[in-house]
This record gives structure tokens, C-alpha cells and sequence, in this order.
């Protein structure tokens, strides 16, 4: 992990790698010698990266009978309590803008995917985890974890009450911040389609600058990261409201088949 | 006809384990019961260091080859399979699930399937633990038999003086696993 300062990147040379990787991407994908992906594993500008991306192409394999299947979940494993993030502490409140972020999980046919476990965690307002090893000096919310869960009801619905989270600074390179985002784990219908990501907010101005973020060479599968804002879903002198749908899809061999062209 | 296109994945981040984790989440059965099996490891990065910050899940079938129907992944009972457990890496990159063996599912060779998430890993790995006892079953295996002896080494677990299953992963460099798309 890099904690010292002294040999960090500028935010310009950290932008002009992400830049050049992203057309390397591009190229090698015209050129045939790169199969699309979504999210770049190599992506030196994220610097925790370097020695842990796997330098072989995974293998193509056949799915076998256990990964076209998902652990089944129970609606009684999971309070439902636990997909309110503002009222877990007895002391009150947590500091921050009140929000609701639903939507529903999907399959790449528009199924619903049906029971199924989300999880999410997030920083503060401050933009500050909970975590004893995050040293970002914003304050602790006494009142704010930043942690829920729920199962997906009939139609691939879910829904949290949170606060927004703040921007949160690292490590990676000089003056390094994180857009705003809240990580989501999600099991699909299959194993295959295990899914872990991050949900950003519309207008960030920190996205063209996050090696995380841009480690997603296509603007449009980026976009596909970013809330919307309803103000249908938003609730008079209470809570803003944003919608953010998830599509977990695979085995890719069957998406191949069917969008043969896209690979 | 048209897909949706998938919600690309990103990195797990470092601050996963507070909203990850729950009571005996990598003990898919009860510590010691019968048919129990320890199955642990390391997991290393491309230098050869311990990666104190993965998180891994392991999903399979039952040691009679049954598909796991039930729930209670999260509210163990203590006796109901579920086939699924996940373990958070320790500051020396150890982890460990009690789980059980799994048996042959279509008579094919069986394994744990396996689920990689890290700190610096950009999206999840899958990759397969198959058991050192199915020699037999592993030569008419389509997918291992496309490997090389020393690829084939990175997913068969190996056996403990105890009766445990070890098996390390390396994300990266020499010995590097193999991991698999679908």
C-alpha cells in the first residue's frame, strides 16, 4: 500500500496513464489481440493493482451444474431493519443528506432475479469509513455504520434509506479523491454472475479523475454505474430518491451465442 | 433478443469486512461435525506476500453430489447444507472454511467453486478447488485436462497430515492460479 508521499504521482500524470491505457485497450481490441471486458484487471493507474492482477487470460470453461445455480437466501435471514442505514444507533441520527436508493436486480433477459442477497457499505457523510484503518481525519458518526443488507422481493426489488456519502481521499497518488459511491454485492440466478461493485452519483466531478472508476474502458459500461435522480421517488421534507437498476449476466459463453457480433 | 447489458464490477475496496461479514459465515457446517473437512490457505500476491485484505467464497455441492436448495447462508442452524460459505483473509493471508467434500455432480470431477475479491483486484476471480483424492475422475475432465501439470496443481487442493484440504492461491506471477471464465 502506498502511504508515503514521497514518491506519489501528480493527478496529471495519473490521468495521462489512465488515458493511455484505456487507448491501448481500445486498440488491442480493434487489432484482435484483446477480448472485451468490462472492468481492466491491469490497470496500472490504480496502484494496488500492480501485484495483484492475474497476468494469464482466464481460462473459457463450460459451466458445470454448481456454478448455474445460487445459494438460495431466506427472507427471515435478513431484519428488515437492516436496509435502514439512518436508524440503526440509539442515539439518534446520522449527520447527512437522508436518501433512498432502490431499483431492481436483473438478469441479462430482464428477469427479475428473485430472493436473492444485496449487501452495500459506504463512508459517511464526511467520507469516512467505519473502518479502524481508514486514517481520512473527518469525524466518526456515532450515529452512522454505513452498513446494510437485504433479499430481493418477487419482482428483483430492493431499497435502502442511507445518507449520501462524502468524496473520500486516498492514497493512490497525490491529491487522490474518490468520487462519491456506495459498494454493492449482489448474488444473481448463477454463481457465474456473482457481481461486487460501486454505485456512483450524476455529475460527479471526480469521475475523469478516479483510477477506480476509469478502470472501466467504455464510457457506456461507466455509465452504467451512475444512479439516476427521481424526484418521483424523492419524499417531501424527508429523503431524496435515486433509482439504480443492476444487470448481472452469464455464463458469457451463452451471451456470446446470442450476440455473437459484441465479442 | 436484445440483452441488457451487465453492471460492469469494481474492486471490493479495503473497508469491505464491516459490510461483508456475519456470525460462522465461513463455516458451512459445524466445526468437527462428521463429514466436516477443514479446507484452508493462503493467498498470495505477485511478489509472493500474504494479502491481508480478500475476501472469498466458496459454493458447492453436498458430499452425496446434492445441489444445495436450502437457505440459511446467514442464519446458520448449525445442520441444514447450504453449500456456501465466504472468509475474510487474516493480516497473514490465511483463511479457513469448515466445510464438507463434495461428491461428484453428472459424474464429473467435483470442486468448490470459488469467488476471488480484493483490495487492487479491479473485478472477481472464479476459479475451482477440485480434491486431491479423484485422480481417477480429474484424467477424463474436460477442463483439466486442456492444462498443463503445473497449471492442473493450482486448482487440485492438497491434503494435510491432518485430513485437511490446503490450498493456496497466487494471484499473480510464478504458480499463478487458474482462473476461469464462462
Amino acid at each position: 500500500m502506498s502511504t508515503t508521499g514521497e514518491s506519489l504521482s501528480t493527478q496529471d500524470e495519473v490521468t495521462a496513464e489512465i488515458g493511455a491505457v484505456q487507448q491501448r485497450y481500445r486498440d488491442d481490441v480493434a487489432a484482435g489481440r484483446q477480448h472485451t471486458v468490462d472492468t481492466l484487471l491491469d490497470f496500472p493507474p490504480y496502484r494496488s493493482s500492480e501485484l495483484r492482477h492475474p497476468t494469464k487470460d482466464p481460462h473459457l470453461v463450460d459451466p458445470e451444474t454448481i456454478e448455474l445455480v445460487s445459494p438460495a437466501f431466506g427472507h427471515w435471514e435478513v431484519a428488515p431493519i437492516e436496509a435502514d442505514l439512518t436508524n440503526r444507533h440509539v442515539g439518534g441520527e446520522p449527520q447527512g443528506q437522508r436518501m433512498v436508493v432502490t431499483g431492481r436486480v436483473l438478469d441479462g433477459n430482464g428477469r427479475p432475479v428473485r430472493h436473492q442477497l444485496v449487501e452495500l457499505w459506504q463512508a459517511n457523510a464526511g467520507g469516512r469509513y467505519i473502518h479502524q484503518r481508514d486514517r481520512h481525519p473527518a469525524p466518526l458518526d456515532p450515529n452512522f455504520t454505513g452498513a446494510g443488507r437485504v433479499i430481493t422481493d418477487d419482482e428483483g426489488r430492493y431499497r435502502f434509506t442511507t445518507i449520501k456519502p462524502g468524496a473520500y481521499p486516498w492514497r493512490n497518488h497525490l491529491n487522490a479523491w474518490r468520487p462519491a459511491h456506495i459498494h454493492f454485492s449482489i448474488f444473481g440466478n448463477a454463481f457465474t454472475q456473482r457481481l461486487v461493485t460501486q454505485m456512483y452519483f450524476p455529475d460527479d466531478p471526480l469521475f475523469a479523475l478516479d483510477p477506480i472508476y476509469q478502470s472501466i474502458p467504455d464510457q457506456k459500461a461507466r455509465d452504467r454505474l451512475i444512479a439516476t435522480y427521481d424526484h418521483e421517488l424523492t419524499t417531501p421534507e424527508w429523503a431524496l430518491g435515486f433509482r439504480w437498476d443492476i444487470v448481472v449476466d452469464g455464463p458469457q459463453a451463452t451471451w456470446f451465442e446470442q450476440d455473437g457480433d459484441q465479442a | 433478443m436484445s440483452r441488457l447489458p451487465r453492471t460492469p464490477g469494481q474492486t471490493v475496496g479495503p473497508f469491505f469486512h464491516y459490510g461483508t461479514e456475519w456470525p460462522r459465515m465461513n463455516e458451512v457446517v459445524a466445526p468437527f461435525s462428521p463429514g466436516s473437512v477443514l479446507l484452508e490457505g493462503v493467498v498470495y500476491d505477485g511478489a509472493g506476500e500474504p494479502v491481508p485484505d480478500v475476501m472469498l467464497e466458496i459454493w458447492s455441492a453436498d458430499s452425496d453430489g446434492t445441489i444445495p436448495t436450502a437457505p440459511g447462508v446467514i442464519g446458520r442452524d448449525g445442520h441444514t447444507f447450504t453449500g456456501f460459505g465466504r472468509a475474510h483473509t487474516r493480516p497473514d493471508g490465511h483463511y479457513e472454511f469448515w466445510t464438507r467434500e463434495p461428491g461428484p455432480v453428472d459424474e464429473r470431477a467435483p470442486f468448490y467453486s470459488m469467488a476471488v475479491f480484493a483490495r487492487g483486484l479491479l473485478d472477481v476471480l472464479h476459479t475451482r478447488v477440485y480434491l486431491p483424492d479423484d485422480a481417477g475422475l480429474h484424467t477424463s475432465d474436460p477442463f483439466l485436462a486442456k492444462l498443463t501439470d503445473e497449471e492442473r496443481a493450482t486448482v487440485i487442493a492438497t491434503r494435510t497430515a491432518e485430513g485437511s484440504l490446503r490450498h493456496d492461491l497466487r494471484l499473480q506471477g510464478d504458480g499463478e492460479t487458474v482462473f476461469i471464465r464462462f
